[in-house]
């Protein structure tokens, strides 16, 4: 029983004492060039255990090259990437039993039984089993997760496009990944297969502790599902934060409007309360049918993505500008 | 190294074994499951059943019993059926399994395959399972007909086989060697024609359709530095009468160069199959995929 009395750990002299401390994606100045075309430039971010991460961007902005890094398919230029501690570049099969990454089945194991199929990929995780984590998923709950249960005898191609994007997670999860990895994950998808998603996503991340990254270009999608967005464009991450904390800190102009005389007016203000102080000071019981109205995180965020494409070198401050309708 | 890290590094050996253990065994399970689709789903026994019963059917309308081979007391049927266990092992199983890799390849299988531990393994694994398994189907088929007493064919000696036997064995088996390695060499499944040229041309020169002897020395050379060439040879041996010998090299059998060219090209495949199959895989990701899903499904409209 002597073990139990050692001696504390000096502070200073463990690194990184407590491993859910240590973030499980660490991306710093990440570079990816194609020829003489730069992708990435100069991306850095992190993220931790049990957080829903969304990059959120307009096609080619480099999401998916991003992801791609991350998940250990593709070689970056230059940086540096740490995911689950490891350099993706050279993550082993340990390292790969650890991730999952939802892809999108096409016309793969058509003949394959649900339950089959799920049940023959779960194997190659057993051997990656720990007592912290067991591997795999218990095949016949994760078919419970994702709503296959009454299908799970069926045949891959009799099911319909929202259950096999559902199967597609199944497959995606069957590890008990620590990280997630989803790229554009309803692409393609009618509204209700859409919300089916997103609940989906919402139980794994109630019931895991796992980390997901997901790429979409999808603002409301993005609103729904993450903990904290980071907004790329052109290469390069140009914000980062909450739905609300990016929606707060970005818009710093709302909209006022009213009528006066019969004539109706809108402006852009960055103080709306002194703006409105002042209108009234001067225009009194003449102005009529008031709104103050916040921008939202879409005007906000088409408003960012516009400036970045419209070039660098622009100042980020909304003007005040009077309209008369 | 210390005795704690030697323990811990043993433990990772250990461990590294049993999951290329568990991958193996998902392939051959996977493979299993996708053989027993053959023999369920209607589809897919037309699939594969057109050759052997057509090769089942040539050999009984040729009234293989009475015809000689010219020139000899000979019955040309094992000659037919000779030609036909070559022609089966060698396309269904070199072709087959090109072709299903660079499928695996466009439809996302190996991009699937990569995204799992040891997978590519056991991609590997399933493949050779569903391609022996259909080629010795066609195999048996021809050996029935072989067997039939009204076939006229000198089957009935042990010895005829137990050549048969390990000589089709290691010949599959170089035969998928090879087959898995085109597979990962060729970009898509479109340059399969061109794959099927060079599997075409290696025949000409691997004695298939004439005598090898017949051909110039060096293109002889040649085709004796491939596996079909062996192939071909060993089921010769094992279904013609002896005296044939004398119009190969050599005027012999050469079994012991059979046994041992075979097995180099099996094991050389088993080992650069996977390495390669792991490069090609590198070109694979996500966009790819969704990207040619995007060509085919324009294309289907």
């Amino acid at each position: 029983m002597l073990k139990e009395a050692g001696p504390l750990p000096e502070p200073g002299l463990s690194r990184s004492a407590d491993p859910a401390d240590e973030p499980v994606i660490d991306v710093r100045d990440l570079r990816m060039r194609y020829g003489k075309t730069d992708v990435l430039n100069g991306v850095s971010f992190t993220a931790r255990r049990g957080e829903v991460l969304v990059l959120l961007g307009p096609n080619g902005a480099g999401k998916t090259t991003t992801i791609e890094i991350l998940e250990g398919f593709r070689i970056r230029s230059a940086g540096q990437v740490s995911v689950l501690g490891v350099d993706p570049a050279h993550g082993g099969e340990a390292w790969r039993a650890r991730i999952g990454i939802v892809l999108q089945s096409w016309r793969d194991h058509g003949k394959w039984r649900v339950r089959e199929l799920l049940a023959n990929l779960g194997s190659y995780y057993a051997p990656y089993s720990s007592p912290g984590a067991s591997r795999p998923w218990d095949i016949d709950e994760l078919i419970a997760l994702v709503g296959l249960t009454e299908h799970a005898r069926k045949r891959i191609r009799q099911l319909s496009g929202g259950q096999r994007r559902r199967l597609d997670v199944a497959m995606g999860i069957v590890g008990r990944p620590e990280l997630l990895f989803l790229d554009e994950p309803t692409a393609g998808f009618d509204p209700e297969a859409r919300r089916e998603f997103h609940d989906l996503v919402h139980r794994l991340t109630d019931r895991e502790d796992a980390m997901i990254l997901l790429a979409t270009h999808d603002l409301d999608e993005a609103e729904k599902l993450a903990d904290r967005i980071l907004i790329m464009a052109g290469g390069a991450i140009i914000a980062d934060g909450s739905a609300d904390e990016l929606a707060r800190r970005m818009s710093t102009a709302a909209e006022v409007r009213w009528s006066r005389d019969g004539q109706r007016f809108v402006h852009s203000a960055g103080d709306p309360a002194g703006f409105v102080r002042e209108l009234f000071r001067q225009y009194g019981g003449s102005v009529e049918d008031l709104e103050v109205s916040r921008a939202s995180l879409e005007d906000t965020y088409m408003a960012l993505v516009r400036q970045f494409e419209s070039g660098p070198g622009e100042g980020t401050e909304h003007r005040f500008s009077a309209v008369t309708s | 190294m210390t005795d704690a890290a030697g323990v811990i590094g043993a433990g990772l050996v250990r461990g590294r074994g049993r999951a290329v253990r568990a991958a193996m065994r998902a392939g051959l399970n996977a493979g299993w499951i996708e053989l027993s689709h053959c023999f369920t789903m209607v589809a897919d026994a037309f699939e594969i059943l057109p050759i052997p019963l057509l090769s089942v059917v040539i050999l009984l309308v040729v009234d293989a019993k009475h015809v000689h081979v010219p020139g000899t007391h000979f019955l040309i049927g094992s000659t037919l059926l000779a030609g036909m266990l070559i022609l089966n092992v060698s396309v269904n199983g070199m072709a087959g399994m090109a072709l299903n890799l660079t499928v695996a390849r466009d439809d996302g299988t190996l991009l699937r395959a990569k995204a799992t531990p040891n997978g590519i393994l056991g991609l590997l694994t399933g493949k050779i399972v569903v391609i022996s398994g259909t080629v010795m189907l066609t195999v048996v088929c021809l050996l029935m007909v072989g067997l039939a007493p009204f076939s006229g064919l000198a089957l009935g000696r042990a010895v005829t086989w137990l050549t048969l036997a390990w000589v089709l064995a290691l010949g599959l088996l170089a035969m998928l060697s090879v087959g898995a390695v085109l597979g990962s060499l060729f970009p898509s499944a479109r340059s399969g024609n061109v794959m099927m040229i060079g599997i075409f041309g290696l025949m000409g020169i691997s004695g298939v359709y004439t005598p090898i002897t017949q051909l110039p020395v060096w293109l002889q050379w040649t085709g004796q530095a491939f596996p079909l060439y062996w192939l071909g040879l060993g089921v010769r041996s094992a279904l013609l009468p002896g005296n044939l010998a004398a119009v190969e090299i050599g005027h012999s059998w050469r079994h012991l160069a059979t046994a041992g060219v075979l097995a180099v090209w099996a094991i050389a495949g088993l080992v650069v199959a996977p390495v390669l199959l792991r490069r090609a895989a590198r070109r694979v990701s996500g966009s790819s995929v969704a990207a040619r899903r995007e060509r085919a499904m324009t294309r289907a409209i």
